[in-house]
Parts: C-alpha cells; sequence; structure tokens
C-alpha cells in the first residue's frame, strides 16, 4: 500500500496499533456451509448455521459498514456461494459503496455466473487453488476441486471477467510451485494472491504436516522480494525478520485495522481467530458493528502497548513485531513470544520446550466448529505432555 | 503528465476519502489501491483542490507557507495514484 508524504509523526505503524475509526480491511464470512472440506479450513467449515444471519441482517450490516465509509470488504465462508442471497447482497453492497472482494472454491461458478459478476462493477473473484496440479491440489482441498476450480477460471475468461486473483495457501507441498502458480495467473491475465497458512480451523489439526519448513521459507521470501507485485494480504511479515522488509503492513492487524465477522455476525479480531477468547461481541449487539469495532474490551486491549516479552531482546522484533498472534494461540505459544515459524528459529525452540514440560499443557483448540464429520483425531487437543514434542 | 502546480486539478471521481485522526484513507474504486493521506490538511486541500484555479492556490488557502513545498510533493504522488487528476 502506498504512502503518501508528508510524513506524520507518529509512524503509521505507530497509528495503526492503535485502531483506526473503522477497519482498513474486513473480512465476513457468510456462511458455514461448504460443499468441499479442505483439511486447512480456517473455519472449519462444512455445516451451515441455523442461526446465521437472515438476509435482511446481512443487508443492516452493509449498511453499518457504509456508515462507516468501510471501502471494500473480502466475503468468504465457507463456500460463500452458497448463499441463496449471495448475488442480492454482493449488488447491494456494491450499490452502497462498499466494494467486494470474495473468495470461491469456483465450484459454484458457471458460465452463467460468471457472465453475471462480469457485469458488475467492484466485485473482484479470488479462486482457491492450493496446487497447480489435482494431485497436490486435491490433497487438500479434495477430489475434484482442482478441476472446478480451473472450471471456474475458464468461464471467468470466456465471460470477460478480466483480471481475477488466484489465491493459495503457500504449504510444504505447493512452495516448490510458486513459479508455476504465476505461470498460471499470465496464462489468464489473472493476479496471484499468496498467504500464509494459520494452525486455525481444522489447520490446528495439519498445520505440522503443512507448514513450511525454514529452508523453504527463506526460499518464499527471496520469491517474494523477487516478485512485489504478487498480492499477500501482508500475511507474511514473519519473513521480514529475514532483511529487508517484505512491501505492505509489516504488524499483526488484528482488531486495530482488520477484524472478522463471521455468518451469525460474531466479530473476531482477525479471520484465524475464530475463539472465544478473541471474539469482541456481534453485530447482533445494541450498537452493532461499529460499537464492537470502537468499544469492546477485546479490541481496546489489543490496541493499548503489547509487550514484546521473550522476543524484546531479539534484532528482529521491530521487523516482525512478534509474528502472528493466531498462530501462536494455537500451537499454545504464548502471545507475548516468538511465532511458531520465527525464521531465527526460536518459535520451534518455544514449542520443543511446551513439550518438555512434565506438566499438563493446554493447547487451545478451535474445535471441529461446522465440520461436517468429527475431525481428524491428531492429539492436539488439551493433552497431558510428558517427554519428546508435542503430543 | 506530470504535476504542476499552477494547473488545477480535482479529487478523481472514483475516489473516496474517509478521515481518520492521522489524516485519511483514500481509496480509488477503479483501480482499487488505498492510499494513506498521513496530514489532516492534506485531507482538506484534496477535498479542496476542485474549488481552485489552480493547484498552488488551493494550497495557499489550506497549508501553512513554510510547508508548500511538502505539499506540492504530496499532491505529485497523489497524482500518480489517481487520487487527484487534472481538470
Amino acid at each position: 500500500m502506498p504512502a503518501e508524504s508528508p510524513a506524520a509523526t507518529p509512524s503509521l505503524t505507530d497509528r495503526f496499533s492503535h485502531g483506526l475509526d473503522a477497519p482498513i480491511c474486513l473480512t465476513w464470512e457468510l456462511t458455514y456451509a461448504c460443499n468441499l472440506a479442505c483439511v486447512h479450513c480456517l473455519s472449519s467449515s462444512g455445516r451451515r448455521d441455523p442461526r446465521e444471519l437472515s438476509p435482511e441482517e446481512a443487508r443492516a450490516v452493509v449498511d453499518e459498514l457504509h456508515d462507516m465509509q468501510v471501502f471494500y470488504v473480502n466475503i468468504g465462508g465457507g463456500e460463500p456461494m452458497i448463499r441463496p442471497d449471495f448475488f442480492d447482497l454482493i449488488g447491494y453492497a456494491v450499490d452502497r459503496g462498499v466494494g467486494v472482494k470474495f473468495s470461491t472454491n469456483g465450484t459454484m461458478l458457471t458460465p452463467e455466473r460468471a457472465r453475471r459478476l462480469a457485469g458488475m462493477d467492484y466485485v473482484d473473484v479470488q479462486i482457491s487453488l492450493d496446487g497447480t496440479d489435482a494431485d497436490v491440489n486435491d490433497a487438500v482441498r479434495g477430489p475434484g476441486s482442482y478441476s472446478a476450480a480451473r472450471r471456474a477460471m475458464d468461464n471467468l475468461a470466456a465471460a470477460e471477467f478480466g483480471q481475477f486473483k488466484i489465491s493459495v495457501v503457500v504449504t510444504r507441498q505447493n512452495v516448490s510451485q510458486l513459479d508455476a502458480f504465476r505461470a498460471l495467473a499470465d496464462s489468464y491475465g489473472a493476479q496471484l494472491r499468496l498467504t500464509r497458512l494459520r494452525p486455525s480451523g481444522r489447520g490446528a489439526d495439519t498445520w505440522d504436516e503443512l507448514h513450511p519448513t525454514q529452508a523453504q521459507q527463506r526460499e518464499l521470501y527471496r520469491w517474494l522480494l523477487d516478485h512485489p507485485d504478487t498480492l499477500t494480504g501482508d500475511s507474511f511479515f514473519h519473513l521480514s525478520a529475514l532483511g529487508e522488509s517484505l512491501p505492505g503492513l509489516n504488524l499483526c492487524g488484528a482488531g486495530r485495522v482488520v477484524c472478522l465477522i463471521d455468518p451469525v455476525g460474531d466479530v473476531y479480531a482477525c479471520p484465524f481467530v475464530l475463539h472465544e477468547q478473541f471474539r469482541a461481541g456481534s453485530v447482533r449487539d445494541p450498537g452493532g458493528f461499529a460499537s464492537v469495532w470502537r468499544e469492546s474490551e477485546l479490541f481496546t486491549e489489543l490496541r493499548e502497548p503489547q509487550s514484546a516479552g521473550a522476543c524484546a531482546s531479539c534484532g528482529s522484533y521491530d521487523a516482525c513485531q512478534g509474528g502472528c498472534m493466531a498462530s501462536k494461540f494455537f500451537t499454545g505459544l504464548p502471545l507475548d513470544g516468538p511465532d511458531p515459524e520465527c525464521v531465527h528459529g526460536h518459535g520451534e525452540a518455544a514449542l520443543a520446550a511446551l513439550g518438555e514440560r512434565l506438566e499438563p499443557v493446554m493447547v487451545p483448540h478451535p474445535g471441529s466448529g461446522h465440520s461436517k464429520t468429527g475431525r481428524r483425531p491428531t492429539g492436539r487437543e488439551p493433552v497431558f505432555v510428558t517427554l519428546g514434542r508435542r503430543a | 503528465m506530470s504535476f504542476q502546480p499552477a494547473r488545477p486539478y480535482e479529487k478523481h471521481p472514483k475516489v473516496a476519502i474517509r478521515r481518520e485522526s492521522f489524516g485519511g484513507l483514500a481509496y480509488h474504486y477503479g483501480n482499487r489501491r488505498l492510499t494513506f493521506l498521513k496530514a489532516p490538511p492534506l485531507v482538506e486541500l484534496v477535498e479542496a483542490l476542485g474549488g481552485f484555479a489552480s493547484a498552488a492556490e488551493a494550497i495557499d488557502a489550506h497549508v501553512p507557507a513554510g510547508r508548500r513545498a511538502a505539499y506540492e510533493r504530496a499532491l505529485a504522488g497523489l497524482l500518480d495514484s489517481e487520487v487527484i487528476r487534472a481538470r
């Protein structure tokens, strides 16, 4: 994001860490219903929640976003296109000056719907894809999901939608495909968007197997520096500790510049912490979303100066700000310590130390959420840890 | 064309500005770019540009004399990112 002189003091990063009158970037998950069951789903989506916002309530949220001058909203889910009022709602948002970027698995993006989207102003589409071939992609997103996503891209191209985005969660299995993702995006005239895998939702159960290795993180960092036009949602700021800062805001924006509205209207500090501890309120509360954003206890607390804790003595703290709150929380690490993927290895050391403690270690679990079947038992629930690595 | 203080400009019609304590956020609905306006007078200046015969006159009206050069540079940057446009 470009910043303009004249420079004001204190720095913008300082200003942002104290919060804004309204979020810069708001994620709104429209439904927990999904026809896929990706193993890293942040929101453990699958089944619709009967308490989800009605079409009228959803429109009222748009009205609030309009009044707060939230310029655009990132819509996701679940699979947002499953909602029967999906097109009505995004049309309503756009008409009210709230631009829409929505993420979809593409399964419902038929030629007819692609044409409909192509006819709308201020709507951006992100097709999720986690591998440049069916083997790598479908291992994470499920059988048939690769060809469905490609079909959706073909449909958007045929409808002359313009520049859509291909959105990739970087994993140990696909990090070697960055150039191939780029080539695929180029072949459609699309933009490539890479985001960080979080141990959130069902990702808590699969993070150990999927998160990039230290060597891969360095490879990714160099690749991002070489391809500065790649969209990242500023999600890799923990890599800035490797040297030169990556473009974008290098800070955790949770409750300060970003937040999440979930399908039932609950407001969380960011899209990666769907957990009671980070729930600030609900759009159904008397003051609506605006008062949750401006007055909730949790967000007020997050906007206070944060302790660097165990990272205080590290020379990279200014660059990485201790990394991602959600990644720490769901791996059981203290919030004022290193990120589990700290590029200096402090996170791995902290995780190992956690595993060596003799007393019980409580690792918060996001729960199975709205998954259609029981989650995979991998032992990240609260456990008694004795020796060796984490259970 | 590069920014020239003697010429008239205006806020781009596709740009909306949200005021914040540090200045404001400008969002361009066409190119989807978000730009930070890092001082409250810059927000006033951008909003008022269209009512003046030249950028220089708008600056005279909204900016302390000693800060003129900084604000000209800021407007030049805002022209590049299409927050303002020539008229």
